[in-house]
């Protein structure tokens, strides 16, 4: 069809194609957008509380595991304590009740001694030392008889507080041992002391009885950090050990600390009141962190996995939405465009109605006047010039039809018809119209090839209007394609409410720009003849019978007029 | 036999008149005139056989006119002229007693026919 092209749904997509770049960008940052924001809301929480569940795990499991580490070392710490205080009692009760003479009695002393190894233990060794410093009576395995001890330390400390523990040390048999000293006043200033040597691996026993995980260890350092007790994994007696001192707390505490691999352990302690003695217990968090390993482990899967989860969701959603959302514009601008469409060929058509009502009467005047003058010359035959005349008059009331023809073409497509509906077979009715047109096509050479299935519906419609509707495309496509060209024609149900007529043509196409505008009145690429209405009635016709009228056309490969028709013609636009 | 006496109504004074007188070249007794009104009068005073009345004009209609001919003078026939636009006002006559009706611009040769049909079916 020389007038070919796409049409009405294809209008959308022509004029969107300027802003189509800035358009896409503008979905694709509501996409960026909407994930951005939906992650932000949707994962914040969960990390926060994933984070927030692992430390509050963490300290849980930790107090669990604490606790009873700081009441074994409580309870070893008591005991030791009270081991140490037996003693010291022991020794004080000795020197209260047993006096100063009988005390320097050698015999008395080694009885007293004896008692003493019975009912406690771990007593080596028992001297008397008067407040000169001078040994004045000992028994025990040393021989240490007459010894002044006036310039050491512990005999000063005392002299003032009344009581001594001494750290542990070597003795001459080379076992550990420590000293308790208790002090008794004579009067008048005077005193005397009673020192006894204890034997320190008491100590260690003590501390033995606690049961110890192979990974863990216990023992006693003195202020210094010297070992009063042999350790597992820290040295033996009387070395220097390696942890640092802690902090003096009179409770017993719990720190985590790092070996010098940087391997985490907890290192529980205890200081032992009124002695030197602090009570040491570290424990490997093996144990604790396999536990905590799992725990910690399930959680960030959980997380994991829900994240994934939930972006997954999260961009699909979002993809979806603006999808949807797209698509909903695109189907807005598109109706939008036909609104304005049908609303400029009402307005085109109102125009050309009021133009053709115009020019009609003085057409008519023109008609009634060259008829006149026709009239005359029949009768004057004498007249000199009589049949160039008639020749001219003619020419007047031939133009005069053809305006007539336009104007009356024009007055029908602004015409508000009255439909009459009937049922109509399709095949039949195109059957009709090739009956019209065959001559032409079968003269040129032209194939047409119609194809309807026997399945199609019947559909109610204006039987004349879509007849014209018709013929006026097939025209048109006759008008384009040259000789030994070929029409496609075909019609098919579209859904349970529609048909479509689709006629095809491989004229040489139809460019865009004159796609744009080929259903408008009077647009024509007919230059000769052709009026420029046979297309904006045919789509007239259409939307007056409830249809709708697209083209699709490329230059070089043809052009496809579709026509839709309800089948229940129940809204005719009158 | 007398001829047949012709009233043609249209606003349009330059039609109606040239048409009247095409018509008188073709034997009948033709009257023009140019609005209702006056249609009235004249076929009040004189006997015309056929009424070509345009529809739409000023003033009195076409088939306002129609009417009060047809009431004083029912024997009267009439044949109405429409644009191209109101065929309906055509359909619309025949159906309010016109004998017939006819688009703008006329044939003369189709008016000549429809005049002879309208006596000949009157007898």
């Amino acid at each position: 069809m020389s007038q070919d092209p796409h049409r009405s749904a294809e209008m959308a997509e022509i004029t969107s194609e300027p802003g189509l770049e800035k358009t896409q960008f503008r979905y694709r940052r509501l996409r960026k957008y909407s994930i951005l924001l939906t992650s932000l809301v949707a994962l914040t929480p969960l990390i926060a509380m994933t984070i927030i569940n692992i430390y509050q795990y963490q300290k849980a499991l930790k107090a669990d595991m604490l606790f009873p580490i700081l009441r074994q070392v409580s309870n070893t710490r008591h005991s030791l304590s009270s081991f140490i205080v037996e003693r010291q009692s022991a020794l004080e009760l000795v020197i209260r009740e047993i006096p100063f003479e009988e005390l320097r009695d050698q015999e008395r002393l080694a009885g007293a001694l004896s008692h003493m190894k019975e009912s406690f233990g771990g007593f080596v060794d028992l001297g008397i030392i008067d407040s000169k410093g001078d040994q004045v009576s000992y028994v025990g395995p040393y021989n240490l008889a007459g010894k002044n001890y006036r310039d050491q330390d512990w005999f000063h400390e005392v002299g003032l507080r009344g009581v001594h523990v001494s750290d542990v040390f070597m003795g001459h048999r080379g076992f550990p041992h420590f000293v308790i000293a208790v002090v008794h006043g004579l009067g008048e200033g005077d005193y005397y002391v009673l020192r006894a040597t204890i034997d320190s691996d008491m100590l260690y026993r003590k501390i033995l009885t606690q049961n110890l995980r192979p990974t863990s260890d216990a023992f006693l350092v003195n202020k210094s950090g010297i070992l009063q007790t042999p350790s597992r994994f820290y040295g033996a007696a009387l070395e220097q050990c390696s942890i640092a001192m802690p902090s003096y707390s009179t409770n017993s505490e719990v720190v985590e600390l790092k070996d010098s691999g940087g391997k985490p352990y907890f290192l529980s302690y205890a200081y032992i009141e009124d002695t030197p003695f602090i009570l040491m217990e570290t424990i490997q968090p093996e144990s604790f962190m396999e536990n905590w390993l799992t725990v910690r482990n399930n959680l960030i899967w959980f997380l994991s996995i829900s994240v994934i989860l939930i972006l997954m969701v999260i961009v699909w959603g979002s993809y979806h939405m603006v999808g949807r959302i797209r698509e909903a514009d695109l189907k807005r601008a598109t109706v939008l465009h036909q609104i304005e469409y049908t609303n400029k060929m009402a307005s085109i058509g109102r125009v050309a109605a009021g133009v053709a009502h115009e020019i009609n009467n003085p057409m008519a005047i023109i008609n009634e006047n060259a008829g006149m003058v026709k009239d005359i010359l029949s009768v004057s035959e004498s007249f000199p010039l009589r049949d160039k005349m008639q020749k001219h008059v003619d020419s007047i009331l031939t133009s005069v039809e053809r305006c007539s023809r336009i104007t009356h073409r024009l007055l029908g497509f602004a015409k508000r018809m009255d439909p009459h509906i009937e049922e109509i077979d399709l095949d039949q009715l195109l059957k009709d119209v090739l009956g019209f047109i065959g001559k032409e096509a079968l003269h040129r050479n032209i194939t047409v090839n119609c194809e309807v299935p026997g399945d199609m519906p019947k559909i109610k419609s204006d039987k004349g209007q879509l007849q014209q509707v018709l013929l006026n495309i097939l025209n048109n496509g006759i008008e384009a394609v040259g000789n030994g060209g070929r029409i496609d024609i075909s019609a098919e149900p579209k859904g349970d409410r529609r048909v479509e007529i689709t006629i095809s043509d491989d004229g040489p196409g139809i460019s865009r720009n004159d796609l744009d505008r080929i259903f408008e009145p009077f647009f024509t690429t007919k230059k000769e003849h052709g009026t420029g209405l046979g297309l904006s009635i045919t789509y007239g016709i259409v939307q007056k019978l409830g249809g709708q009228i697209s083209v699709k056309s490329s230059l070089g490969a043809g052009t496809s007029f579709t026509v839709a028709l309800p089948i229940e013609n129940s809204a005719i636009r009158g | 036999m007398s001829p047949l006496r012709i009233l043609v109504v249209d606003d349009e004074e330059e039609l109606v008149f040239t048409l009247a007188e095409r018509l008188q070249f073709r034997g009948f007794d033709a009257v023009g005139v140019s609005s209702g009104a006056e249609a009235i009068r004249a076929s009040d005073a004189g006997e015309f056989d056929v009424v070509v009345l345009d529809v739409k004009m000023p003033g009195m209609s076409g088939l306002e006119t129609m009417q009060a001919i047809k009431r004083s003078r029912p024997v009267t026939r009439i044949i109405l002229m429409t644009g191209h636009g109101s065929l309906q006002d055509g359909e619309e006559g025949l159906a309010l007693g016109a004998f017939d009706y006819l688009v703008k611009p006329v044939n003369i040769d189709m008016l000549v026919a429809k005049i002879n049909a309208a006596m000949g079916t009157a007898g």
